[in-house]
């Protein structure tokens, strides 16, 4: 009998505002440990949190591209538990209201079978600070510069079938969050940081009993820790045992999960409204407001995409992850004459290859979008072929000037005049009597033989085109 | 030299004439404590040259023509908000070896009015209490009767203004914090509405009901006060952004047409005889001066204690978590581990008073409790609250007794907690439904003060205090000095 996976995801994301979430001490990453911590991040005697209003406008703008409910009213809550990094011996979070309610996210699985996964919400909170281990002999230090730093907790209903589900799901939802520019994505930094549940069950049968993966950063990770959790959670029922309600932790050298804590030493966290804080009320004009500030969703950009410029599934959505791509992608096709599928083709081939050789976004590029709009635009009239754009790149890349400039200068035109292909094509003809004769004897192949000869005597400037046409009449 | 004797509005006009300088005057109070302080124990905290610095400061102010009508006065601060560079203690071992690194926003207001910072008195621990015989500090006199407590947990503050130490001083009233000391010592203290004075920089007991207020001799320096205190302040989210009116504006404006209400449930069998017939008198002075009395009820009175008691701790169990030993305050000697350092550090820092209301808070919010109690008690407060919108509707101002007997004797109810409690029995209700409250001296039993407790509406402390001047503009209980200290 077979085993049906459940899966389930919270996910923190990093909201990229410059401030905290209650204080006005700055988020950046990396600072010498407890310079970015105020005294309302320390937690001193008398402090009091303000809401930081980017963090909120971050978390609806995330509500709206899920097409959730937005919460007319949301309440923050105190989430007590002692810990040495937990300035106040709460954090604050949302409980009974969140800002987000109910809403969906829409993934596309490796075979193109398009999923819709629930999001049951997504709620504001603040990050903890860091307990340090190392260099300390022996002793833990605390860094509170991550405390207050604000997150959007992102709770999925447990919609995923498998391990490539989940995954498909994070990604989806980590392209998201960086297009509608609330999060950096950045999952070395901590930026984006996956819980799994996971279960197993078989096929109609209630839910089994889950257990949580905590903290896992890389997709990776995801896949191997809920891969583990699956066979052991099947192995342990099949041996006859049961599976336990309980948080584990993935082992990324041993490949393993193992448990963390069980139910029953749950915290009970003592949830109840923070009386510090007024509740947040989300105004009609507001909501509006906000909704002008979505950009067009990738899944919508890419329908778009393949019904107006005729690109394929898998380029459409290559094209629409990024943001930076879809700019450059627009902005080039705004000026060029040649096909967007022409277009995609070179972003995602040579501009993408030369980009990730140089370690730099598509933001960063040294060819401009309207300067390969200029290449690709003699391509399109002939005036060079593909092979010969791809060497007028490179000099532009290297810094060599305009297409035009350099299709001059180094007299790369494609010649396109068939009296003189055609007295190139004779010239090879003749020199080639037994390949000739091949090819008469049924030898199609061939063909590409005398294609690429005339190439090589062209110097790779004949138009493809005219040189199968002329062939094809002179060796019927 | 009798400057003890005159009233902050008083001291303001010798400023503002030249007559005597902030500086003497500081001294003069510097004096009076170094003289009395040891029978009343009212302050925790005085930093003698740092005062005068400020003194002196305001002095050159004042000769410059910068000054305001606050500037130059002395005014005790409860020990309660931090003040950058003082020690800040909230009357605790927990923070016995914490310096503020910052003002809280009273503070700052205080500073920027020119007023000298007079010291960090006495109260009970992190605000729990009715006597201030829960203060790591020791317990504080009462100056009518130095057997009795002054009342808490504002204790300090009622008793040094009550001796003449300082001209005035600050509160901060949970349940009734400010009123019941006040009552308790013969002085006026002022509860302003939840809002409208900013809590930042004062140390959380139960963040929606704490809310600090004037203790002062008269309701006239009450409202110069709060033209310092009150008003908005983007630091804190609770505080209401509304604009600020002149509380000293309204003082003389005549009662006529005013209504006051009597409620029943504040006038019962648990209230002291002698007690009920000082309101009464005071009543009467209020109908002689144009008011119409009316009796009402609010039905909902007798929940105010349980409904407190819930609230209250369920915010302070919270609230307190942060004095964990990790980055401040009191660290027990060589923990083990983590837990035993915040085990220790907790067990050891805090008094038995607070911990119990953290345990019984802990309990309050705890799964499978917090709808019985902490839910229960919130649609509770609610109905209280509702109690007052509706009675605002017929009267202008509720007048009741700010406490059910005058001060008790030092130690009387320290070994039952519920008698205690129930000292705040008349005052819960203003705190629950966030309103202002002010009690003012109304007379004596057996040589004791007593406090007339007045409520208002939202944002009527202007007012309220006129109510207050004009009923001591006829009465003078509000002059009276205990014997011991004139």
């Amino acid at each position: 009998m077979s085993w049906e996976v459940v899966i389930g995801l919270e996910v923190h994301t990093q909201l990229n505002t410059r401030s905290k979430i209650f204080s006005g001490a700055s988020t950046q990453f990396g600072a010498e440990p407890n310079t970015q911590a105020c005294a309302v991040d320390l937690g001193l005697p008398g402090v009091l949190p303000v809401l930081n209003k980017e963090a909120l406008n971050k978390a609806v703008l995330f509500g709206l591209a899920i097409g959730a409910h937005i919460n007319k009213q949301s309440v923050f809550a105190r989430k007590n538990y002692f810990y040495a990094d937990l300035p106040k011996g709460y954090q604050i979070s949302q409980h009974d209201l969140p800002i987000v309610g109910q809403g969906e996210l829409v993934i596309t699985l490796s075979d193109g079978v398009k999923k819709t996964v629930g999001i049951t919400r997504a709620h504001l909170e603040e990050d903890a600070g860091k307990s340090v281990h190392e260099d300390l002999n022996g002793k833990t230090g605390v860094d509170l510069n991550r405390a207050g730093t604000p997150l959007l907790e992102i709770v999925s209903e447990p919609d995923m079938r498998s391990s490539e589900e989940a995954v498909a799901y994070a990604k989806s939802l980590h392209s998201l969050v960086r297009y509608i520019g609330i999060c950096d994505g950045n999952m070395q930094e901590g930026s984006f940081r996956m819980d799994a549940n996971v279960s197993v069950r078989r096929p109609g049968e209630p839910l089994g009993t889950r257990c949580e993966i905590k903290n896992l950063n890389s997709f990776r990770f995801l896949e191997q820790a809920i891969e583990y959790e699956v066979e052991r959670q099947i192995e342990l029922i099949e041996q006859g045992g049961e599976v336990r309600q309980e948080t584990r932790l993935f082992n990324v050298e041993k490949g393993e999960t193992r448990a963390m804590r069980s139910k029953e030493d749950a915290h009970d966290y003592r949830y109840f409204p923070d009386p510090d804080l007024v509740p947040v009320v989300i105004e009609d004009d507001y909501l509006a407001a906000m909704k002008a500030k979505l950009p067009e969703l990738p899944e919508v950009k890419r329908d778009r995409y393949i019904k107006d410029y005729g690109l394929s599934e898998y380029d459409a959505t290559l094209v629409t992850q990024d943001m930076g791509l879809v700019t450059y992608f627009e902005a080039c096709v705004k000026s060029t004459q040649a096909a967007p599928k022409i277009v995609a083709n070179w972003l995602l081939g040579e501009l993408s290859g030369a980009l990730n050789k140089a370690g730099f976004s598509f933001e960063q590029s040294p060819v401009s979008p309207e300067a390969l709009a200029g290449l690709l635009d003699r391509i399109t009239d002939n005036t060079i072929s593909g092979k010969i754009a791809k060497q007028v790149f490179e000099a532009m890349w290297a810094g060599e000037g305009r297409a035009d400039d350099i299709i001059e200068a180094q007299g790369l035109r494609q010649v396109t005049d068939t009296g003189a292909i055609e007295a190139m094509i004779d010239e090879v003809l003749a020199q080639s009597a037994a390949q000739v004769a091949d090819y008469k004897a049924g030898k199609d192949k061939m063909m590409g033989y005398f294609v690429g000869q005339v190439m090589k005597l062209s110097q790779g400037k004949a138009n493809p085109q005219a040189i199968n046409a002329i062939l094809k009449d002179k060796l019927k | 030299m009798s400057m003890h004797n005159d009233t902050l509005k008083q001291l303001s006009d010798k400023l503002a004439n030249k007559d005597i300088s902030s500086v003497e005057l500081t001294q003069h109070c510097i004096d009076r404590v170094n003289r009395y302080d040891d029978k009343l124990n009212t302050f925790i905290t005085l930093d003698e040259e740092f005062a005068l610095a400020q003194a002196k400061a305001a002095d050159a102010r004042i000769a410059k023509g910068e000054a305001n009508a606050m500037t130059g006065l002395p005014i005790a601060q409860k020990d309660i908000f931090c003040a950058k560079g003082m020690k800040t203690t909230c009357a605790s071992k927990m923070l016995d070896n914490f310096i503020a690194p910052y003002d809280a926003t009273l503070i700052t207001q205080f500073n920027n009015a020119g007023c000298v910072l007079f010291g960090k008195t006495n109260m009970d621990e992190f605000a729990m209490g009715s006597s201030n015989e829960n203060s790591f500090y020791g317990d504080c006199q009462n100056p009518w009767d130095l057997d009795c407590v002054p009342g808490g947990s504002s204790g300090g503050s009622a008793s040094a203004v009550a001796a003449r130490l300082v001209p005035a001083s600050t509160g901060t009233d949970t349940g009734g914090s400010i009123r019941q000391p006040a009552a308790f010592c013969g002085i006026t203290g002022l509860k302003p509405t939840y809002g409208r004075v900013s809590r930042y920089g004062m140390i959380a007991f139960a963040s929606s009901l704490d809310q600090a207020g004037p203790m002062a001799q008269t309701a006239e320096d009450a409202a110069m006060m709060m033209n310092v205190m009150a008003g908005f302040d983007p630091k804190d989210s609770t505080s209401v952004n509304r604009p600020v009116e002149d509380f000293t504006a309204k003082l003389n404006h005549p009662l006529k047409g005013l209504t006051i209400g009597l409620p029943k449930e504040y006038f019962v069998e648990a209230l002291n005889p002698e007690i009920a017939r000082v309101l009464h008198e005071a009543a009467k002075v209020l109908e002689s001066l144009g008011v119409t009395l009316k009796d009402m009820s609010l039905p909902h009175t007798d929940m105010g204690i349980p409904v407190y008691y819930v609230i209250g701790p369920a915010e302070c169990s919270s609230n307190l978590s942060r004095f964990d030993g990790v980055r401040y305050g009191y660290r027990c000697e060589n923990p083990v581990d983590l837990d035993d350092l915040y085990c220790r550090s907790r067990g050891e820092g805090f008094g038995p008073e607070v911990k119990r209301r953290i345990m019984m808070g802990t309990y309050a919010l705890s799964s499978g409790f917090y709808d019985a109690y902490y839910t229960k008690a919130q649609k509770v407060r609610r109905m209280m609250k509702q109690d007052f919108v509706e009675a605002f509707k017929t009267v202008d101002y509720i007048l009741c007794p700010s406490t059910p007997s005058t001060a008790f004797r030092e130690g009387e109810k320290c070994d039952d907690p519920i008698s205690m409690y129930l000292a705040d029995v008349f005052t819960v209700a203003a705190n629950m439904a966030g309103l202002p409250a002010l009690s003012m001296p109304a007379g004596f039993v057996k040589g004791l003060p007593v406090g007339a407790q007045l409520i208002g509406n939202y944002f009527d402390e202007a007012g309220m205090l006129n109510v207050a001047h004009q009923y001591q503009q006829a009465t003078d209980w509000h002059t009276k000095i205990p014997e011991m200290f004139l």
